[in-house]
């Protein structure tokens, strides 16, 4: 099966970007920290993934509860805008954004990348919370309202923690959705604020070099990292 | 699908004296609504009101009218685009499905620790920037690439061929960057055929072969065509690749779009490039809404 090469490939390709040209040194990743664009760009992603995994769980978790539990008509169609942003070409939404942004200030802002992140985002986190709520047990809710929870309590006590694993797997979805985003950052960033992304886009566009390999496998090290992560947590949810 | 669970609630609540029936983690109308409120919010302002905006803008702002649209159906240039993005978008497919069926297939069965190296395989590249990867094809296409310095040192070619910016480098990384999409549904519906199934054509004398093509193949069908249709959709809106990889000649919608906006700052026409676009996207959706159950297909991801 010449497919099964073909996914390997994928890793061994990521191994030899590793690979500096001219023997092995580790110059570039210096110049990636000797370079204030770059490290101002890292910086800036960073906060922004930060800030869309903390604004997207919440709001992702709320509108799975909603979803799954709600007594509310057109479900359906509240799941199909949740995942909306999925289906829309990020480009329509990118060019979409700018044109709306760009007169109230809202490109290279931080701010606007919270706003664009956080709605690129949620899809992921009500895949996964609703895949858990759908899991969880009602019953053991309705134990907990019997015994004499209020239905605050029962949230915070019984049904929380048991779907805590996914709300954290949703967490490591929205960063990584957010860091890796690029078509999105291409539109909405500007000279004074731009992601990790745009700087690399840029810099594959206009002068290739040996850095932006430095940047890819420091990048692919956040994603092997993160999805480590969720590796730990989906092990913890089964046992 | 899941649309057996509302309804049923629905008209539970219907009846009065059922309604003790109704889960008791069932949220009221209002609970519900207050808890739908933030992503009510924000998608009505970062997502809804901008692409509404530029739904609108390609109307005209001024003097409403399909001037656009005409310019784009009227300009042979641009409906090849249109119809080199569609035919890119099916290759991609095409081959995303024929490479990662077997992969699927693999996925689906290994057990243990081959299923660990498979599914890290599959999920990795998958939550790897699509710029890494790009980049990566560059790194090995490019003229001094290891692809090149193979050919030339095997003696199959005599000089380094031109492998990147053109349409074949967009279609291979584009379906580097879609496989998983395409394997993570299929590896689903087949994991959802009872074993048994096999094993009863089995015991009737079909060979491996026959099982697969009468059973396995027709079971898989719904995983594979969920997984078509998501991959057919993400090719159409692909940007990145196509921008990095492709030559200025091979334009797809997305670069063209791109290039509208950035360079020559033409904001109507980009506007109705991007509704054509966000049109042939959700026209494929409603076609094919039963097959593309989004959620299952990257639920297996979590």
């Amino acid at each position: 099966m010449p497919t099964l090469l073909v996914i390997p490939m994928s890793l061994n390709k990521t191994a030899y970007i590793e690979l500096p040209p001219r023997g092995l040194t580790l110059q570039w990743y210096l110049d990636y920290l000797a370079d204030p664009d770059w490290r101002a760009a890292t910086i800036f992603s960073l906060k922004i993934a930060l800030a869309t995994a903390v604004a997207a769980t919440v709001t992702g978790t709320l509108a799975s509860l909603a979803i799954v539990r709600g007594n509310l008509p057109g479900r359906n169609a509240l799941k199909a805008l949740a995942m909306a942003p999925m289906i829309v070409p990020h480009v329509v939404f990118g060019v979409a954004l700018y044109l709306v942004f760009s007169p109230i200030g809202l490109t290279g802002n931080f701010s606007g990348f919270r706003i664009a992140h956080c709605v690129l985002s949620i899809p992921y986190v009500v895949i996964t919370v609703t895949a858990a709520l759908e899991r969880f047990d009602p019953a053991l809710e309705r134990a907990a309202l019997s015994c004499g929870a209020t239905r605050t309590r029962a949230f915070f006590s019984v049904v929380l923690p048991s779907i805590a694993p996914a709300v954290a797997v949703a967490a490591v979805f929205a960063f990584l959705a957010s860091f890796d985003e690029a078509t999105v950052a291409f539109f909405i960033s500007d000279t004074g604020g731009k992601t990790i992304s745009r700087k690399m886009f840029e810099d594959i566009d206009f002068n290739l070099t040996p850095v932006i390999a430095a940047v890819s496998t420091l990048m692919v090290a956040v994603s092997l990292l993160l999805m480590g992560s969720v590796e730990l947590l989906k092990g913890r949810r089964e046992t | 699908m899941d649309t057996s669970a509302a309804p049923k609630s629905g008209s539970l609540t219907r009846w009065p004296l059922l309604r003790a029936a109704t889960p008791a983690g069932r949220y009221g109308p209002s609970l519900t609504l207050v808890l739908l409120m933030p992503l009510i919010v924000l998608f009505s302002i970062g997502f809804l009101y901008p692409i509404g905006r530029l739904v609108i803008m390609s109307f005209g702002d001024a003097a409403p009218g399909l001037v656009q649209y005409r310019r784009i159906l009227a300009t042979p240039l641009y409906l090849g685009v249109l119809s080199r993005t569609i035919s890119t978008a099916a290759i991609v497919t095409v081959l995303s499905l024929t490479l990662g069926y077997p992969v699927a297939l693999a996925m689906a069965r290994a057990r243990g620790r081959a299923a660990l190296v498979i599914a890290a395989a599959v999920l990795i590249p998958l939550w790897t920037s699509v710029l890494v990867r790009s980049y990566a094809w560059i790194v090995l296409l490019q003229r001094s690439g290891l692809v090149n310095a193979f050919l030339v040192d095997s003696g199959l070619t005599a000089a380094p061929l031109k492998l990147l910016y053109t349409d074949g480098a967009v279609i291979l990384a584009m379906t580097h960057v879609l496989m998983p999409f395409m394997i993570l549904p299929v590896t689903n519906a087949l994991r959802s055929i009872p074993p048994d199934y096999a094993r009863a054509a089995r015991s009737l004398g079909a060979g491996s072969f026959a099982t697969f093509m009468r059973i396995v193949l027709p079971l898989s069908l719904p995983g594979v065509f969920a997984g078509c249709v998501m991959c057919f959709i993400l090719a159409i809106g692909f940007y990145i690749t196509p921008a990095l990889v492709g030559g200025p000649e091979a334009m797809t919608m997305a670069t063209l779009i791109a290039q509208q906006t950035t360079v020559v700052l033409d904001w109507p026409f980009a506007a109705a490039l991007s509704t054509i676009l966000l049109l042939v996207t959700l026209t494929c959706v409603v076609v094919f809404r039963r097959a593309l159950s989004v959620s299952k297909g990257i639920h297996s991801v979590t």
